[in-house]
Order: C-alpha cells, then sequence, then structure tokens
C-alpha cells in the first residue's frame, strides 16, 4: 500500500477528532502487492511465505470468480474489502447490549449462552475476559505432553515452518479455486494442528479454546496433518450466531491424513444471516478438503450449516491411500432469505477406498439450497465403493430445494449407491402430533431433528445437543 | 361430554356433513358406521381439528367448550384424543419420544409437572405388555416399517398411555386379522369406564362382536339417519345400509 494512502488515513481520522495512533493495525479497502507484503510483514513471516502468497495472488488475478453455483448475490468488489484489520476500535463498537439488534440477543438468551459471552459474541466493546484462557493454558501443557502441537498458523509459520512448508498447499493448491487463491494471498488467521506418529491427541481440539481465536479473521487458513496412526478430532465454530463487520468469508481448511490415521472435523457454521430481509449477512465461500494420504487412512466431516447469508461450501475428500475412507455428513438448514449451495466431492485413487455420503437439507421461509455432489473414481481404484443418501426436506411453500449429483465412474469395479428424498414437512405429521397434545412448535422441531438425526449422532456429544437447540431456534416461526 | 349439533362441514366446497347432531356422555361407547363416503372419518377429523374442513354451520362443544376455538393440541389436553385410520409415520423419531413428549405436554397443560422417568418407564412396559408388543417397539422410529397392524396397536398404546376422556378411533378395525383384532379390542375395552367415552367409526360391524357398543348410529349422507344399540349394528350387517337409507327417506 502506498504510504500517501497510508497517511490519508491516518488524516482523516484525526480530522474526525479521534486520537490517532500512528501504529495503525489498519489497511483502508483495496488489494495490490503491497496489501500482501504488508500482511505478511505485519505477521513477521519469512521470506519465502511472502513469496507464496504473492504467486497466489498474481494467479488469482487471472482467475475468474466463478458462476455455477445456483446462488444469487451482488457482484463482490474485492478492492472495496479491507484486508487487514485490527480488532474495532471500543469506541467505533456497540457500546452496550442496548445497541444490538434485539433478535440476535433473543437467540443468545434461547441458546443458554453466559451473559458475559453475549457481549463478546455481539461485539460490544466491553473487556471480554473469558473463563477460557486459564484453562486453554491447562490444555496447552497437556497437549504439550502428548508432543500435540495446537497453535494459530501465524505461529506455526514462525516457530514451524518445516512441516508448513511440507504440508501447506498440498491439499488445496494455492490456485484450487478463485476463493482458494484470494485465501492463500491475504489469510490472516486459523489453526494449525500436527499430531505426531502412534499419538491419539488426548483431547477434542476446539477453536473456542485457542485464546487467539476471539476474533475469527474472515480470510482464515486452517491446516491439521495427523501422521501414521495418530488420531485427532477437531471441532470448529460455535453455536452462538457470531456478528461480524466483514461480509466476505473465505477460509481455506486443509486436511491430510497418513497411514491409518484418523482426523474427524465437526463444523457448527453460524454467521450471522443478516436480518429479515437478508441485510448484512455474511458470504461464507469456503475451501474445505481433506487428503487420506496413506494407506488406511480416514478423513470424516461433519457440518451443522446454520448461518451466513450465502453458503459455498463442499467438504471433501481425496481418497490416496489404498482402502482409505472418506465421509460426510451434513445438515444444511435455511431460512428467511439464506441461500446455501453446499455437498461434498469424494475422489477416488486408490484401491479398495469407501466413501459415505449422508446429506440433510431443510429449507424454510424464502430460503434456497443446493445439493451438489460429486463422486469420482479413478479407473486405478478398483473396488471402491460410495454410499449417497440425499434427503430434502421443504417447511412451507416459499422456499426451494435442488439437488446437482455428479458421477465419474472411471472402472467397472466400482459400487456406487445414491438415495435421495425429497419431503415436504408433513401436514399429517405436524396434526398427527398436535392431536396428541404436542404444540407446532414442538412438533416441527421433534420432527426436523429426527430428520437430521442420523448426522447430529456422528457429533461429539455436546456439540450434538447445541446442534438440536440451534436447530430449533433457527426455524423457529417456519411453521404458521 | 359431547355435543354436536346441526354440524354442517365442506371439504373443498363440497358439503360433507349436512346436519348432524350427536350427544356422548361419559361411560358410554358410541359406534359411527354408514356407506363410504358419508363422513364418518369427517366427523372425528373436524373434531379433532384437522385442517382442510370448513365448519360452515353447527357448533360442536366438549365439557361444555366450544371445540372449534381450541387449537389442535388444546383439544388433545382437554382430552379429545384420534386414533387414526392411517397412523403416520414419523422417521427419526423414537416412538418412546412421541409418547413421553405428548404426555408431558398434556401434563404440563392441567399444570403437573413431567412424570418421572421410572414411573414412566413403568406405565409404558406395563400397557406394553398389554397390547401384546415388544419392548423394541419403542426404540423404533414412530410408525415407520410397521405393520399395518402394528401401527394400529401402536395407536391404542397411545390411548393406553395417555388415558383420554373421550378416545375416537377411526377404523382402527380395517387392515387387521382376527388375532390383532382382538389384541385391539382388548385395549379398547380395557379404557372403558364411568368418566370415559368411547367413539367408534367404522365400517363393518365385525369389530363391534368384540366391543359392543352402547349406541349405534347410522350415518348417510352426511346425516345421522337411525339411532339404536348393538342390535342395530346386526340388523345392518344383514341388510346393508340400502334399508336403513329407504327407511330414512
Amino acid at each position: 500500500m502506498a504510504s500517501e494512502e497510508m497517511e490519508q488515513l491516518v488524516r482523516r481520522e484525526y480530522k474526525d477528532g479521534f486520537v490517532t495512533d500512528i501504529e495503525s493495525d489498519t489497511l483502508p479497502p483495496g488489494l495490490d502487492e503491497n496489501t500482501i507484503a504488508f500482511i505478511s510483514n505485519k505477521k513477521g513471516e519469512p521470506e519465502w511465505m511472502l513469496e507464496w502468497r504473492l504467486d497466489a495472488y498474481r494467479q488469482w488475478l487471472k482467475m475468474k470468480e466463478p458462476s455455477w453455483a445456483h446462488l444469487d448475490y451482488p457482484p463482490i468488489d474485492y478492492q472495496a474489502i479491507s484486508y487487514f484489520s485490527a480488532p474495532k476500535r471500543p469506541e467505533d463498537r456497540p457500546q452496550s447490549l442496548d445497541e444490538v439488534d434485539p433478535k440476535l440477543l433473543e437467540t443468545y438468551e434461547k441458546l443458554g449462552i453466559p451473559l458475559h459471552e453475549r457481549a463478546a459474541l455481539a461485539g460490544v466493546a466491553v473487556d471480554a475476559v473469558f473463563d477460557s484462557v486459564s484453562v486453554a493454558t491447562t490444555f496447552k501443557k497437556q497437549l504439550a505432553e502428548a508432543g500435540v502441537i495446537f497453535c494459530s498458523i501465524s505461529e506455526a509459520i514462525r516457530d514451524y515452518p518445516e512441516l508448513v512448508k511440507q504440508y501447506l498447499g498440498t491439499v488445496v493448491p494455492k490456485t484450487d479455486n478463485y476463493f482458494a487463491a484470494l485465501n492463500s494471498a491475504v489469510f490472516t488467521d486459523g489453526s494449525f494442528v500436527f499430531v505426531p506418529e502412534g499419538v491419539t491427541c488426548p483431547m477434542e481440539l476446539s477453536t473456542y479454546f485457542r485464546i487467539n481465536a476471539a476474533n475469527t479473521g474472515q480470510f482464515e487458513r486452517t491446516l491439521i496433518v495427523c501422521e501414521s496412526r495418530a488420531t485427532v478430532s477437531y471441532l470448529e465454530g460455535c453455536t452462538a450466531p457470531m456478528r461480524d463487520e466483514n461480509q466476505l468469508h473465505a477460509a481455506v481448511v486443509e486436511l491430510v491424513a497418513l497411514d491409518d490415521a484418523y482426523i474427524k472435523y465437526s463444523t457448527v457454521q453460524n454467521w450471522y444471516p443478516g436480518d429479515e430481509n437478508g441485510v448484512g449477512g455474511i458470504y461464507n465461500f469456503v475451501t474445505k478438503r481433506g487428503e487420506c494420504r496413506g494407506d488406511r487412512a480416514r478423513i470424516s466431516w461433519t457440518q451443522v450449516e446454520t448461518g451466513s447469508a450465502i453458503t459455498w461450501k463442499y467438504p471433501s475428500c481425496v481418497l490416496r491411500g489404498k482402502d482409505s475412507i472418506g465421509e460426510f455428513y451434513s445438515v444444511a438448514v435455511t431460512n428467511g432469505r439464506q441461500q446455501a449451495d453446499t455437498g461434498t466431492k469424494m475422489i477416488h485413487i486408490g484401491e479398495g477406498t469407501r466413501s459415505y455420503i449422508v446429506a440433510k437439507g431443510i429449507s424454510a421461509g424464502k430460503s434456497d439450497q443446493s445439493y451438489r455432489g460429486l463422486v469420482k473414481i479413478n479407473p486405478r481404484a478398483k473396488g471402491a465403493r460410495n454410499f449417497t443418501q440425499c434427503d430434502s426436506l421443504l417447511i412451507g411453500d416459499t422456499c426451494g430445494a435442488h439437488t446437482f449429483p455428479y458421477q465419474e465412474i472411471g472402472n467397472s469395479t466400482a459400487k456406487i449407491e445414491h438415495e435421495a428424498t425429497t419431503s415436504k414437512i408433513g401436514e399429517d405429521q405436524l396434526f398427527y402430533c398436535q392431536s396428541r397434545g404436542i404444540s407446532e412448535e414442538d412438533a416441527v422441531s421433534m420432527i426436523v431433528n429426527g430428520f437430521c438425526k442420523d448426522v447430529f449422532q456422528e457429533l461429539p456429544m455436546e456439540f450434538a445437543v447445541e446442534a438440536e437447540a440451534l436447530l430449533n431456534v433457527t426455524l423457529e416461526g417456519a411453521v404458521g | 361430554m359431547l355435543e354436536v349439533n346441526d354440524l354442517h362441514v365442506t371439504v373443498d366446497g363440497n358439503e360433507i356433513l349436512k346436519g348432524l347432531t350427536l350427544t356422548i356422555n361419559a361411560g358410554e361407547v358410541h359406534a359411527i358406521m354408514g356407506p363410504n363416503g358419508a363422513g364418518k372419518s369427517t366427523l372425528s377429523a373436524v373434531i379433532a381439528g384437522k385442517d382442510g374442513y370448513e365448519v360452515t354451520q353447527g357448533s360442536i362443544t366438549f365439557e361444555g367448550q366450544d371445540v372449534l376455538e381450541m387449537e389442535i393440541e388444546e383439544r388433545a389436553q382437554a382430552g379429545l384424543l384420534l386414533g387414526f385410520q392411517y397412523p403416520v409415520e414419523i422417521p427419526g423419531v423414537k416412538n418412546i419420544y412421541l409418547l413421553k413428549s405428548a404426555l408431558n405436554a398434556q401434563r404440563a397443560a392441567r399444570g403437573e409437572g413431567e412424570m418421572p422417568a421410572p414411573e414412566f418407564m413403568k406405565l409404558v412396559k406395563e400397557k406394553l405388555q398389554f397390547m401384546k408388543m415388544d419392548a423394541s417397539f419403542l426404540q423404533r422410529a414412530v410408525n415407520e416399517g410397521f405393520s399395518g397392524g402394528e401401527k394400529k396397536r401402536n395407536e391404542i398404546l397411545q390411548m393406553l398411555v395417555l388415558q383420554p376422556k373421550l378416545a375416537m378411533l377411526d377404523e382402527i378395525d380395517s387392515g387387521l386379522d382376527i388375532d390383532a383384532m382382538k389384541v385391539v379390542a382388548d385395549g379398547v375395552n380395557s379404557l372403558r369406564a364411568e368418566e370415559r367415552a368411547i367413539l367408534l367409526v367404522t365400517h363393518y360391524q365385525r369389530l363391534l362382536d368384540y366391543i359392543v357398543p352402547d349406541k349405534v348410529h347410522v350415518l348417510v349422507d352426511g346425516r345421522i339417519v337411525k339411532t339404536g344399540d348393538a342390535e342395530l349394528a346386526k340388523a345392518l350387517e344383514a341388510n346393508g345400509y340400502e334399508g336403513i337409507e329407504e327407511s330414512a327417506a
């Protein structure tokens, strides 16, 4: 970024009467090579990392934003986005909960979020004192004893450059797609997990317990590596709807599983979907992919997607190792004016590889939802098997559900099964429950939770309970 | 207990019930019989509050309350319970969960707390045994993959657990073999009590050999054309509905 612009920014803020810190951490909107150099410098990154980012940026410039998804949103002006911002200054944030969308607060109440966390989640200027700080310290010690590395990606680039170099971008290449390229150029935060050979991570890892995760960036980058016979369960997200001033989110998550390793990655995504008219909601363009690089490796994605105005997300598995297993369990819920185009890709390369897909889509209100799934069996993948089950549930008659299954079968020994259903939430089912004395709202929740059961049972216990509560809140008032 | 007075109901613009009047007192078992399309199922559906039925005239009161003003669940909470001709499948929802939710919703409406889990399990197991159902039914999804007979037994199981004041059974005998019919009839007979009424809707007299009604009503073309005792059902079996229609006309 040109120093003139920075000066202008400083001047402008000064003119407005703010006391300005010359060492301001916030960039004005815009993206060029200087922006990237600024980010890399701020993060104290080595030269190779900057080169990596710049290469991604130069490739990105030549790429086109994809338009194949069944989504409708105004064009994004990438020059209107600020690519590096320190947390908002206290005076720019809501000063108290009174200034926050009451609907959001109501939701926190219903989800049972503790009072002091509500303020922080809603972006209110408070001295957020998270109990988790001390918890996190205890966890860190336990993890270190097991030899597990769990830190922010920025720390990892500084402290474990060889590991990062070895794995970063090997599952999701810089130029994989438009949003992944953008992320590779400008990512500012995210997690790094490394579980060494033979180690079972002693606890479920959650971003919630990573101290610096309080302000998750809009361009997150996460890398998880499990060496041979290593196992980890990773939880991402939080059931509380998080407000964020950044409308565009483009995260990249890469998983690498070597021989006999097992990575379980669970997500509850509940970004702000916007107000009743969909204004202010998050655009969530995510690239998540895991590679079973070793034999008998297993990667399992479980996601509960209820937030965001726009969701574009296909957690995928590359099954390279012999007899490796990929799994995708998904519940996507859209209400109001939300749009989601989500699904998975299972790429079978190794012999005897297996994949399972269970996708449940629930559409309500005026929302629109698509399942898009690819099962690809390479010629070498002898005896590969896939099972896909894809169910859509419609609530009301102003929403939409679409299914786009793709299959590319490269050899004759593969066995593929696909089951798909679309049903309207039965008025008969509702009447049946209500005629037993159960209220309409409880009946809807009962029916929807039943519909999602196959996926919820894949979630870690406490997440599953939260997910049910979340589902109920999301679909509140969807009927009637 | 239940007063239906001059009830007119239309479905999609067609008048199905054309001035039906019926009184049911506590302790009584009533049977409504009639040919197909006479409006038998319409009556119980309207009392339970099913959508798509428009009451154009007349009234329904239950223990003095205006039933037509009540929400579906409020009717159930007041003690009106409908056993379905075609019980609905609800995938992923355990049978025991539905039973528990329904019971506790009804208790809550009466200002009672939730039934403690051990007490609830004891109650359910006892009723399950009575209906000759295996305990595994509780863990299966509601009606999913149940045979016709199992579904009907499950309806009666719900009645036994929920203990309604007025149990309405819509063609509970359809699709039952003779053994299943006996189990279902035993279940219904066990509900007979001074403070409770039962309304059976049926096409065939056969069921009434097992559940002997106090009153039999013949419903033809939206009206009750004849009322009698259990003997009337036998006469119907012998002579058919046509004879009744002619004598009523």
